[in-house]
């Protein structure tokens, strides 16, 4: 470090050359998002060069929108690893939201927007409830949602089979307020000739907003520190518990909101999906730079690393491998990310 | 001990026989303590005398169980060290309440972040941070650097000149020369007495008198969660604070273990034993028990 600790008034100009000499590589490779950049581009390469459909833009954009709908619920579950915990129970979550506002609209046939705020209740009190016990408690996040991650699977199957006899919920493509649900969560519309989902719009949107949050706001300075240090944060006056809180309750949000799309995409939930997607949104939080440990990573880097989820489960298919094949390659893509992730953060603080 | 008799005004913070109990266990018992303006109050101790518990209840991290606690003479009780900033009590922890992988700015502003509308004013702060640094005579490269990229006493410059920016009027520094060689050591002890000289009340936790006595007004010691005495400068020389800091009694038993570990031991009892003399431990020590 060329800082020091004399006082040295004389040596202002000297500070600010110093600060140029810092090359455009030096600050690029100081980005937490750039591993995952590096990766997405190899990977779709790779794809564009061996798989034909691959190159077309409407693959392009059943990539994308496979993307988003894991890309979604991974924008809140990388802000929470950044504030430093997990959340195992994100996956069934989803379900749970869409089971519910379904359950709930069909079986009092009140309208679907009913079912959908009602069920954004239930989502987020899920929320505040893993967060409430984290906090209180000082259990790891990953054991106290371990334990709710079983409890919701239990209470999706049991309550759905209770109300419905059936391990699916019923159609509900008839009922008051479908149609326009639909519009807002999983209608699709075309730019020249290219089919896109409106999912995709949604992921940028939250994308931008959750990396304005975090970058811009007092309450990303909070969230980087709840994560860095909680004892410091606590110390400097950060409402540590509140913003831990807040955090489980926004993957409640944009898992409840992913449930709307499952819900209105589909007409009919199974009470059993969504099992194992908490880790592929763990997945793409990490591969876009996030530290395990928290207080460092970018909600564009977990948008990346959803992306890069996304072109290899299309990719194997269009490039007519056995797609049985699909998680071995994604257990290898995560390692070789964290491999790259790391050794670009080592060069990154040599160089500094 | 002679206590202090208070004075004019009000001192900003003044502890009288405080004390706080964790369950059935004493961790500090009938401690008095106060600090003014423009004045140094060092707090000495070994470890586990009560020092980190005496800090945490003027911070506001806990309550005390016993005694009083008055700021600028009235009375009150922390629920959170946020109530205790807010009456302008600030504390410069060991640790430094920092976040190593955030930028240095970012950690200056933290929990103080200064707001336009809902965003903050990230210009105004990185050069807000740059230049209050460059004040207290860090010139950084960038203030964009991870905090955890400087060193200790930089750090630790950084923690006090953050108090000091947020209009502390008490600053309670935790061991702030522990981790550090002589050089930086004597830097911060120049802040010590820089932000004495701007009127702010200073707490200085320490073990080392030799940090201490140059630097403070007055003395406390502490052992075992009580208090060993309270002193004013004029009351207490520095061979003496230096003695009751080395434990006395503790020190000669100490050249008594050595002298029956073997022949090898026997030089190192001996020159305990001289230091022990030096000390004036014989003179003043003997009686200190209570």
């Amino acid at each position: 470090m060329s800082s020091t600790i004399e006082t040295r008034p004389a040596k202002r100009h000297a500070a600010d050359e110093r600060y140029a000499r810092r090359s455009l590589t030096s600050r690029l490779l100081t980005r937490p998002e750039i591993g995952a950049l590096i990766g997405a581009i190899v990977i779709y390469v790779i794809f564009f060069a061996v798989a034909p459909p691959f190159r077309q833009l409407e693959s392009l954009s059943s990539v994308l929108y496979v993307s988003s709908t894991f890309g979604i619920p991974a924008v809140a579950v990388a802000l929470l690893m950044i504030g430093g915990e997990f959340d195992l129970s994100a996956g069934v979550a989803v379900t749970t939201s869409a089971l519910f506002a379904s359950m709930f609209s069909y079986q009092l046939t009140a309208n679907m927007w009913v079912g959908i705020v009602v069920s954004l209740v239930v989502a987020l009190a899920v929320g505040f409830i893993n967060g409430y016990l984290v906090v209180k408690t000082g259990i790891p996040s990953f054991l106290v949602t371990l334990g709710t991650f079983f409890m919701i699977r239990g209470l999706n199957l049991a309550i759905t089979k209770q109300v419905t006899s059936n391990v699916a919920t019923n159609d509900v493509s008839t009922m008051d307020g479908f149609g326009s649900a639909q519009k807002v969560f999983a209608s699709s519309f075309s730019i020249g000739g290219v089919s896109i989902r409106i999912t995709l719009l949604w992921w940028i949107l939250f994308v931008v907003v959750a990396t304005w949050v975090l970058l811009r706001t007092h309450v990303g300075n909070w969230i980087f520190a709840v994560g860095g240090s909680a004892p410091s944060s606590r110390a400097v006056g950060v409402p540590v518990a509140k913003v831990k809180i807040g955090l489980f309750m926004a993957v409640g949000f944009l898992a409840w909101f992913t449930g709307m799309h499952i819900l209105f995409a589909f007409n009919t939930v199974q009470s059993g999906v969504g099992i194992g997607n908490e880790f592929i949104y763990i997945v793409a939080a990490v591969v876009g730079g996030c530290l395990l440990t928290g207080g460092y990573g970018s909600v564009i880097g977990a948008a990346i690393g959803a992306f890069i989820f996304g072109m290899t489960n299309q990719g194997i298919v269009y490039a007519g491998w056995n797609p049985d094949w699909f998680y071995f390659f994604l257990g290898a893509l995560l390692l070789g990310a964290i491999l790259l992730n790391s050794f670009v953060r080592r060069r990154a603080e040599a160089m500094r | 001990m002679t206590a202090v008799v208070s004075e004019k005004a009000a001192p900003l913070v003044r502890l009288t026989d405080a004390g706080k109990n964790y369950g059935n266990i004493i961790a500090l018992r009938g401690v008095n303590l106060e600090v003014s303006g423009g004045e140094v109050t060092c707090v000495l101790g070994d470890n586990g005398a009560g020092k980190s518990t005496l800090i945490k209840i003027i911070a506001g991290l806990h309550q005390h169980t016993t005694g009083s606690y008055e700021v600028e003479g009235t009375e009150v009780r922390f629920g959170s060290p946020r109530e205790a900033l807010d009456h302008g009590i600030a504390t410069v922890y060991q640790d430094l309440a920092v976040v190593s992988l955030m930028p240095v700015w970012r950690n200056f502003f933290l929990g103080n972040e200064v707001r336009k509308g809902p965003r903050m004013d990230i210009p105004f702060m990185r050069r807000t941070a740059k230049k209050e640094l460059l004040d207290m005579g860090i010139d950084l490269r960038d203030v964009d650097q991870p905090i955890g990229t400087l060193s200790g006493g930089e750090r630790q410059c950084v923690a006090i000149s953050r108090a000091v920016y947020f209009g502390a009027k008490v600053l309670i520094l935790d061991e702030p020369t522990a981790a550090l060689g002589v050089k930086q050591s004597g830097v911060v002890l120049r802040y010590i007495i820089q932000a004495r000289e701007r009127g702010l009340g200073v707490i200085f936790i320490t073990h080392n008198p030799h940090h201490a006595y140059p630097v403070g007004d007055r003395f406390l010691l502490l052992k075992r969660g009580q208090s060993l005495g309270y002193y004013r400068k004029n009351e207490i020389t520095r061979d003496e604070l230096t003695a009751l800091m080395a434990g006395g009694a503790e020190l000669e038993e100490l050249s008594h273990e050595l002298e029956q570990a073997g022949a090898g031991s026997a030089a190192a009892a001996r020159l305990l034993g001289e230091e022990v003399h030096d000390l004036g431990i014989d003179r003043i020590a003997s009686g200190e028990t209570s």
